[in-house]
Parts: C-alpha cells; sequence; structure tokens
C-alpha cells in the first residue's frame, strides 16, 4: 500500500483545516477504500478518517423525516429500519448485500459512494476509463455478464453494487453535505449519481472536499415493500438484478408506487418511464410488461449480459403482481412482503 | 499514547497508519490465531470481535480502532476452559483443515449474540409462505462471511445449533 498522511475530523473543527483535494479521501468504514488501497486501484496522499465523528453515527426521527447519520453503519441502519414497517424496504436491502462482518463496519455514506466491482476496474493491469480516465474500457467487447443495461457509455459500462441506495432511491432519500465553505447542500439521491458519458471516474455529484453528513428519508406510508435480489448464489454475492418496490393498492389500481432496479444500470436506476406507466394502471402481468418494455426500450447490452432484460421483465413481474396481491388481500397493509420475524 | 483494548490488556497503536489490525496482530503482537485467507473481506478467515461486533480484521486499520475492546479466537475462552461454541465444534467435527476455525469460532459467538438480541438477517424477510424459516438456514445465512474449502458447513451449522439449544435450556 503506498503511503498518506492521516489526518482526523471528529465534526468539531471546520472541513477548511483540512488538505482536501483530488487525491484526497475520507475514511468511513473503509470496508471498500482499504480494499482498494491494497490493490493500488486507489493511492490517495492524504486520508482524513472520520472514526472520531460520533455524532455522524446517530439514527434521529421527528414527525416527517427520519434523519441517518453518514457514520451509521449498515448493521445499525437494518436493525432500526426493521422496526419501522413504512422503511421496511431498507432494512430488506441492507439485509441482502454483503456480510454481517461487513455491514458491521461499512457506513451509510461509506455504501452510498463504494466504487463498481467490475473486475476490470479492480485489475490495475487492464484498461479502465474509470480508474484511469483515458485508457479505454475492457468490458465492453469482452466478458461483461454482471455489467449494467442502462445509463452506459462508450467509455463505461460498469454497474453501480449497493443495494442500499437502490432501496433509497426508491424511497426518495435526501443525501445531506457539508462544503469547506460552511454551506450545506441538500440532494435528492435520484439526482445524486452522475452516468458515466466520456467522464466515467466522476461518480457524484459531490465535490472533492464535500462531505456527506446524513441522510434524510420522508416518513410516509409506502404500502406493502419487497427488496427481490437475484444473483448468483443466495447469499454474500452482488445482485444481477434487483427490484426494490413498495406499492398500495387502491380500487383495483397502483397507488403511490415506490420503485428503483439495481444491477443493471450505471447508477442504481430510477425507471421513470416505468412508473409513469404503471401509477393508476391495473395490476396486470400484461401491464407490468409493458411499462418493462417502456423502461428497456433505452436499454443496450453488451453480449454476456444479454439474458438481463428478460431477467429484469421477469423479476418486476414477479415483484409486482405478488405485493399487489397481498395489498388486495389486506388493504392498508405496512410492511415487508415477506416477514418472519 | 492511542491504545486499543486487546483480549482485555492495552496495547500501544503501530507508528505506520497503513498496519491493519490483522497485520498489527500478526506482525506487533505475535498472535496467530486470527488467520490471513484473502487479506480482502472475502472469506472471513480473519473474524474478531470489536466492541462486541464481529468484523474482518483485514479490512479496518489498526488506527480506526483506537480506544476499542477487540476480542481474537486467543481471548474468546477463559484460560484452558474453552467457550461453549470451541467444545461444540470439536464434537460435532466442524474443521477439517482448520484454518477458517478461528474466523469461524468468533463470528459464531456473535451470532449467537446477535440472535438473541434478535437482530433481524435476509432471511427474516425470505420468501418462506407458510413457515417460519429454520433455524438451520438462518444460521447459515448470517455465516455466510465465512468460507470453508473443507465443505465443513453442515457440522459447523451443527456446532452453532447445538449452543443456541444449550443457552435456550
Amino acid at each position: 500500500m503506498q503511503p498518506f498522511t492521516l489526518h482526523h475530523y471528529n465534526g468539531e473543527k471546520p472541513l477548511s483545516s483540512l488538505p482536501l483535494d483530488t487525491r484526497s479521501r475520507f475514511l468511513a468504514g473503509g470496508t471498500n477504500l482499504i480494499d482498494l488501497m491494497k490493490l493500488q486501484v486507489e493511492t490517495p496522499k492524504t486520508l482524513v478518517s472520520l472514526a472520531k465523528w460520533d455524532k455522524a453515527n446517530t439514527i434521529s426521527e421527528d414527525d416527517n423525516y427520519y434523519y441517518i447519520g453518514a457514520m451509521v453503519t449498515n448493521s445499525d441502519l437494518a436493525k432500526f429500519a426493521h422496526t419501522q414497517p413504512n422503511v421496511s424496504l431498507l432494512a430488506q436491502a441492507l439485509l441482502s448485500g454483503a456480510t454481517v462482518q461487513l455491514r458491521n463496519r461499512a457506513t451509510t455514506a461509506g455504501n452510498l459512494l463504494q466504487r463498481t466491482r467490475c473486475y476490470y476496474f479492480y485489475d490495475t493491469t487492464k484498461a479502465c476509463n474509470k480508474r484511469e480516465p483515458g485508457t479505454g474500457c475492457s468490458a465492453y467487447n469482452s466478458m461483461n455478464r454482471i455489467h449494467a443495461i442502462f445509463g452506459t457509455s462508450e467509455s463505461c459500462i460498469a454497474t453501480h453494487p449497493s443495494d442500499m441506495a437502490v432501496a433509497m432511491i426508491a424511497l426518495n432519500a435526501q443525501v445531506h453535505t457539508q462544503q469547506p465553505d460552511g454551506n450545506t447542500r441538500q440532494i435528492a439521491l435520484r439526482d445524486f449519481y452522475r452516468e458515466p458519458g466520456d467522464t466515467p471516474h466522476i461518480e457524484t455529484q459531490l465535490d472533492e472536499d464535500e462531505l456527506i453528513t446524513h441522510v434524510s428519508i420522508k416518513k410516509k406510508a409506502n404500502g406493502t415493500q419487497y427488496y427481490h435480489k437475484v444473483r448468483d448464489r443466495s447469499s454474500y454475492a452482488f445482485a444481477l438484478v434487483s427490484v426494490a418496490a413498495g406499492l398500495k393498492i387502491e380500487d383495483g389500481r397502483f397507488k403511490d408506487l415506490s420503485l428503483a432496479f439495481g444491477g443493471v444500470g450505471t447508477k442504481p436506476w430510477y425507471p421513470q418511464k416505468a412508473i409513469s406507466f404503471l401509477e393508476g394502471a391495473e395490476p396486470t402481468q400484461e401491464v407490468i410488461l409493458q411499462a418493462a418494455e417502456a423502461e428497456l426500450s433505452k436499454a443496450k447490452t453488451f453480449g454476456s449480459n444479454d439474458f438481463k432484460p428478460e431477467l429484469l421483465r421477469r423479476t418486476l413481474t414477479k415483484v409486482l403482481l405478488e405485493l399487489a396481491e397481498h395489498q388486495v388481500k389486506h388493504p392498508g397493509h405496512e410492511g415487508a412482503l415477506y416477514d418472519n420475524a | 499514547m492511542a491504545t486499543l483494548n486487546l483480549n482485555g490488556r492495552d496495547v500501544s497503536l503501530p507508528d505506520d497508519p497503513r498496519t491493519t489490525l490483522l497485520d498489527f496482530l500478526h506482525q506487533h503482537l505475535s498472535l496467530f490465531g486470527t488467520k490471513k485467507g484473502c487479506d480482502h473481506g472475502q472469506c472471513g478467515a480473519c473474524t474478531v470481535i470489536a466492541d462486541g461486533k464481529r468484523i474482518n480484521a483485514c479490512l479496518v486499520f489498526a488506527f480506526q480502532l483506537e480506544g476499542a475492546e477487540v476480542t481474537t479466537i486467543e481471548g474468546i475462552g477463559e484460560g484452558e476452559s474453552l467457550h461453549p461454541l470451541q467444545k461444540a465444534f470439536i464434537e460435532r467435527d466442524a474443521f477439517q483443515c482448520g484454518y477458517c476455525t478461528s474466523g469461524q469460532i468468533c463470528s459464531g459467538v456473535s451470532l449467537l449474540r446477535e440472535m438473541k438480541n434478535e437482530d433481524p438477517s435476509a432471511v427474516t424477510y425470505s420468501q418462506t409462505r407458510h413457515s417460519k424459516a429454520s433455524l438451520k438456514e438462518d444460521i447459515s445465512e448470517r455465516m455466510s462471511g465465512n468460507l470453508c474449502r473443507c465443505g465443513a458447513y453442515p457440522n459447523i451449522v451443527d456446532a452453532i445449533t447445538d449452543v443456541i439449544a444449550l443457552e435456550r435450556q
């Protein structure tokens, strides 16, 4: 591992006192960044450890919102969301990701900012525009089974790996940040990620010296919810396709549909076209397939991942029909589709 | 001086901030019970317990755990007396080569507490329409961060099941 200069941030001194630039990185849990530093995919000159930032390690709420601190671990957030039926989707997504050991260290902000698991990004002997801009994309014409079908460009087809972010996009979470000049920003998670275009190394709207302080989620009824993740093994694997959905059925029609897709986009995918098609429609297989087709009209596959559109159609159909069936049987239900607690 | 508490005694943190907790245990403290398998958080052989929570020692810098209480396999039992899960591993033949075992046991000891606390797992939300998910299915899910290339999984799950039954008596 390359040497780095270590600084600490505990939330008290201003960010402007830290040497933040393109070669500095904030270190939260470290489950992704330390791994990338060992592989020399990341070679920061400066690390700013957030281990002593206790204030960011809390979850609070008022009448309207949940406020999740940047340093709240994935385990703690899953446990909290498990007790709140209107954000069960978040608990389901978190618990479907990684392992207990990783979730005990991984943080809310770190999860949002984790890097892709594209094999070529990790392999420093291969060309990768995300790791080394201008070198090319090794995935585009090669083995690309895990790669994206939405939001791709000729420069990059890497998938965003998060489960948590997919659920948060469905739930319309807001990211709150702090800048060195003391200003704060609120960015909808749905607008937070950038598609790769010809600058795949720039992944979010954050400035290099901007720090996520917390995430807020509006308290509202989200109906019956299900995070369904399809992957190569039943635990500890990234999604090939995942569907995060929450919905109600009123007068026999979809109402208040929350929806997002994982494993298929260069960013956690917010399927606006499909949602517009489905909201207010009758929950039939035909309607759902038409909605999937509307979204898939802008999809592009690359050979090894040609199976993903059909897998997405089938997963979306299964999830929405099961949720609708549950809502019809249990009108007004709020919480997980399956709950063995 | 910056320290962490390791198996009940305070130890000074290393000078080089690049030192992971795992390398700190091996190279500075000569504690080799915690194993290095993949060194990338994929295999779980380096699992230790920090402030009551199991973590991968390979994916955390030692300095991040300043002030923390860390328990490794060397601190799981009390002196010559084995932890009930260590005994169960022997009784159930829950290992072959043994390389993953210290990580499995640290993970399992944490699992016992997590299940007692009713921490949810993915199995809590799995598609089991008409019956509660089985305990063994739940244990397997919760232990998925610990690989065993000898394939001793069924016996590992049996050993953990035995201790859960013992604790419920």
